[in-house]
């Protein structure tokens, strides 16, 4: 195959110039063109104005991120045209509206596609919001997919009822599809391949769904509120009990009670309203009682950066609420993974009746991701409720009776013959509370152990982290959670220049499995990559194995990572 | 009281509370309409928070819940959206559900959910050692207001109609009786339903004692009020310091609880839709295409 076999796009403008709806267009066209497409919405916490830039990778092949520079640059306005111009690949296009948008000293090795709005729109719309779709259509042409597709989701996402509007909308697309005459390289060929496009958040909730999820409760928090709205938009058709609390304590602490009832329950935030979460997570940890917690990480602390991504919260979630309680800490590296892990995530909370954190963040929360079909098989979500009593007899039941796991089998509220108080405070097997006990150290030693106890056993249940890559390379590149799609591509790019790389990816976070530190132990070079300032996981480890990473990569910018940056930085250590 | 039997509730364990406390008057009364009703223990939850009255659920035969300093109401309102079958009841002090919980009683009353919920008012920290509450009255001493109290003190009933309970009500300790019938009311009534209890501390508030309680209580039903006018409510929830009506203050019948606007609640909660088909399974991931 000649030409090009991807292509990146980049889209600037401003908040309310219809950004997101062109990334959702062409993620559509492109999934159902059979095409592999990854983007990253680069938005800011603002309704209106502000600079957004929405970036879109399309190719032959499945994408992991979004890309570096842009083939193909988008800009709205005057602003983002001086902003992002040079970013523009040699041989790439800018595709702009001439009205809006002057070109003073071109470059020699960039096209340019200006297109007139007023010239070019139908009558009925004329409106300057629609330039985006004008730049769309020539952008479409340029890439050469195949229009009828595009055509179709415009009038499928209007529906019916819109049939004006998608006229309307199709009409000025045309107008900017057939006012390019330029012939491009890209070679993107359709593909009979079935994609879903799919962000991690959705991703989560529906593999949440499939698992028997039951309950999910939240506070809107940047970047986990889509969880909230797709599960108050599937509610009613997969009896799930959704509620908007009137804060993240309150949120929490619903969850726990549902969770308590017997539902597999779930709450969803980012850092802050984590922080006011963390009181009622040690709660769950002592009553045993099973909750899964969402936290989408973003920029921190305080309000920090509310539309950007950071992997900064693992040391708060380590330290989540005063005193010790088990729990388990998991981060899916993509949106295949998330919709497993949070499957596993529910299993673990009701096996070991513990609060289970589920680390995302804005990257993975808000990246359209094309997925094929098959990579997302809901035959293979198991379901694992744990020890629940449906008949007990009467009064020789013991709530928090001391087993061998620690683990005590669950009588759910409502079930006959049958009481126990579920108590925050230190308690004994019965559940009666041994808090203001004077000098009962042996009891609350016992309980304690008990409790306890569970983290050994959770451990065995974590999978081990997969090598990729040759196991006896020069260097190893060691991530954690939405990372994954760069690092292995930039595995990729050392590979190919003949550097022997391999590529270990940690999912299963805490409780620390030791003989990660076995495997990292073997590489020859071994760099770390993350998204905050101080390197947590490789903390983590420390604290844990005692095993030390010497190479670590970090980046607290607010941007992710992007393949020939990171190519650039992990050279520094060859 | 002679017609019912409590001894389905009770349990062999000792309440923990000073001799003399009004939380005891709450346990019988409370005991004593669970009777009333003929629930089944194994069909009640009953859910607190932090404090001395919050040890309540550990000596009532039921499930119960006892959950962090001011998540009663949260913690109930999650059990009884997810099981509507049970019969949910939150209990707790004034500092847990006046003071630091508070933020959830506006929203309980608002949204509606149908439990009731019990405030043991005793208008002091006891489990702390005495401190100013935030129902504590205005000249009050405590540990914390040595000079006494200068901050004006919550109105729990105003509070409650004002963010749209559907049932609110004053108890009171020493009126086991008459308390027991309101609690009957409070859980057959369909929707959110704050009962303060006046349960006086004998340990720390030495202004608000059974004597002063007694010299100023009188019975809303007695003078002809009428729970369904809320001005009247209003009017009389004003009262304190002279005279302290006791009764149930507003009854709204019309607003319907939120498990029954909730379409999956009013479906049965968790158990609307136990699994889902093998057609829906596929079809989750449809709106993806």
């Amino acid at each position: 195959m000649s030409g090009k076999q991807e292509v990146i796009i980049r889209i600037a403008g401003s908040a309310g110039d219809g950004i997101a709806s062109v990334g959702d267009v062409l993620s559509k066209l492109a999934s159902r063109s059979g095409l592999g497409v990854c983007a990253y919405n680069s938005y800011q916490s603002v309704i209106r104005g502000g600079f957004v830039w929405l970036q879109i990778r399309i190719s032959n092949n499945k994408v992991f991120n979004h890309g570096d520079n842009p083939d193909i640059l988008i800009p709205l306005n005057q602003s983002e045209y001086e902003r992002h111009k040079d970013s523009v690949l040699p041989g790439g296009y800018i595709i702009y509206n001439e009205d809006k948008v002057k070109v003073s000293n071109k470059r020699e090795d960039v096209n340019y596609i200006p297109l007139s709005m007023r010239a070019l729109a139908p009558q009925e719309a004329k409106q300057p919001v629609m330039q985006n779709m004008l730049l769309l259509g020539a952008a479409v042409k340029i890439l050469n997919l195949d229009k009828s597709i595009l055509d179709d989701i415009i009038r499928k996402s209007f529906g019916k009822k819109g049939e004006e509007i998608a006229n309307a909308n199709i009409n000025v697309i045309n107008a900017g599809y057939n006012n390019v005459s330029t012939v491009s390289d890209f070679n993107l060929v359709k593909q009979d391949k079935k994609y879903y496009v799919i962000t991690g958040n959705y991703s989560v909730a529906v593999g949440a769904t499939l698992a028997g999820c039951k309950f999910y409760s939240a506070y809107p928090m940047t970047p986990a509120s889509s969880i909230l709205h797709w599960f108050v938009a599937n509610a009613k058709k997969y009896g799930i009990v959704v509620k908007q609390a009137e804060d993240e304590i309150a949120a929490i602490n619903i969850a726990i009670g549902a969770g308590f009832a017997g539902a597999r329950a779930m709450t969803g935030t980012s850092g802050g309203g984590f922080s006011l979460m963390t009181e009622a997570i040690g709660s769950a940890g002592m009553t045993e009682t099973p909750v899964v917690i969402i936290n989408s990480m973003r920029g921190g602390p305080s309000t920090g950066l509310p539309t950007k991504t950071e992997q900064g919260d693992l040391f708060q979630a380590l330290g989540a609420s005063q005193g010790e309680y088990p729990k388990a800490i998991l981060a899916p590296k993509d949106p295949v993974s998330a919709f497993y892990m949070i499957a596993e995530a529910f299993n673990l909370a009701e096996r070991y009746q513990i609060p289970v954190i589920f680390l995302i963040d804005f990257l993975l929360s808000n990246g359209y991701y094309g997925i094929q079909s098959d990579e997302l098989d809901p035959s293979k979500i198991k379901i694992d409720r744990g020890e629940i009593l449906e008949h007990v007899n009467g009064d020789g039941y013991l709530r928090y009776k001391v087993t061998e796991t620690g683990v005590s089998p669950r009588v759910l509220p409502g079930t006959k013959g049958v009481y126990y108080v579920a108590a925050t405070d230190e308690h004994d097997e019965d559940g009666v509370l041994i808090s203001d006990i004077y000098t009962d150290e042996a009891k609350r030693k016992k309980m304690m152990d008990k409790r306890m106890r569970k983290m050994n056993y959770i451990v065995k249940d974590f999978p081990l982290p997969v090598v990729e890559g040759d196991s006896n390379s020069d260097v190893t590149l060691l991530g954690w959670g939405s990372t994954y799609g760069v690092i292995r591509e930039v595995k990729e790019l050392l590979q190919k220049e003949g550097i022997k790389v391999n590529h270990v990816h940690v999912e299963y976070i805490y409780p620390v499995n030791k003989e990660i530190a076995d495997i990292l132990s073997k590489s020859k070079k071994l760099i770390s990559i993350e998204n905050n300032y101080t390197s947590q996981y490789t903390k983590l480890l420390r604290m844990e194995t005692g095993f030390e990473v010497q190479n670590k990569i970090v980046k607290y910018d607010g941007e992710p990572f992007t393949p020939l940056y990171l190519l650039k930085e992990v050279k520094r250590y060859l | 009281m002679a017609t019912v039997d409590i001894k389905k509730f009770q349990v062999n364990l000792n309440p923990t509370w000073c001799p003399g406390c009004g939380d005891y008057g709450l346990l019988r009364g409370l005991q004593t309409a669970l009777a009333k009703l003929d629930l089944d223990p194994s069909e009640i939850v009953i859910v607190s928070g932090i404090g001395c009255s919050s040890n309540l659920p550990h000596f009532i035969k039921a499930y119960g819940y006892h959950s962090l300093h001011g998540r009663a109401l949260p913690t109930a309102q999650g059990i009884k959206m997810v099981n509507p079958r049970l019969t949910v009841i939150a209990a707790g002090g004034d500092g847990d559900g006046y003071g630091i919980g508070v933020g959830h009683l506006v929203h309980a009353c608002r949204r509606n959910v149908d439990i009731t919920y019990i405030v043991m008012d005793n208008q002091i920290y006891g489990l702390t050692t005495g401190q100013t509450s935030p129902t504590s009255d205005v000249g009050s001493k405590t540990k914390t207001s040595p000079d006494g109290n200068y901050e004006y003190p919550l109105n729990p009933i105003l509070v409650a109609i004002s963010s749209g309970a559907t049932f609110v009500a004053r108890t009171f300790s020493s009126e086991p009786e008459h308390m027991s019938d309101i609690i009957v009311k409070a859980i057959q009534h369909k929707g959110f339903a704050l009962i303060d209890d006046i349960s006086p501390c004998v340990t720390y508030n030495k202004k608000n004692t059974y004597q002063w309680f007694k010299e100023r209580i009188y019975k809303l039903e007695d003078i002809g009020h009428d729970p369904y006018d809320i001005n009247q409510a209003i009017q009389r929830a004003t009262e304190w310091e002279d005279k302290i009506p006791i009764g149930i203050f507003y009854i709204n019948p019309d607003k319907p609880s939120y498990d029954q606007l909730d379409p999956v609640i009013r479906e049965g909660g968790m158990f609307a839709k136990p699994e889902l088909t093998e057609d829906e399974k596929k079809e989750i991931l449809n709106q993806f295409l």
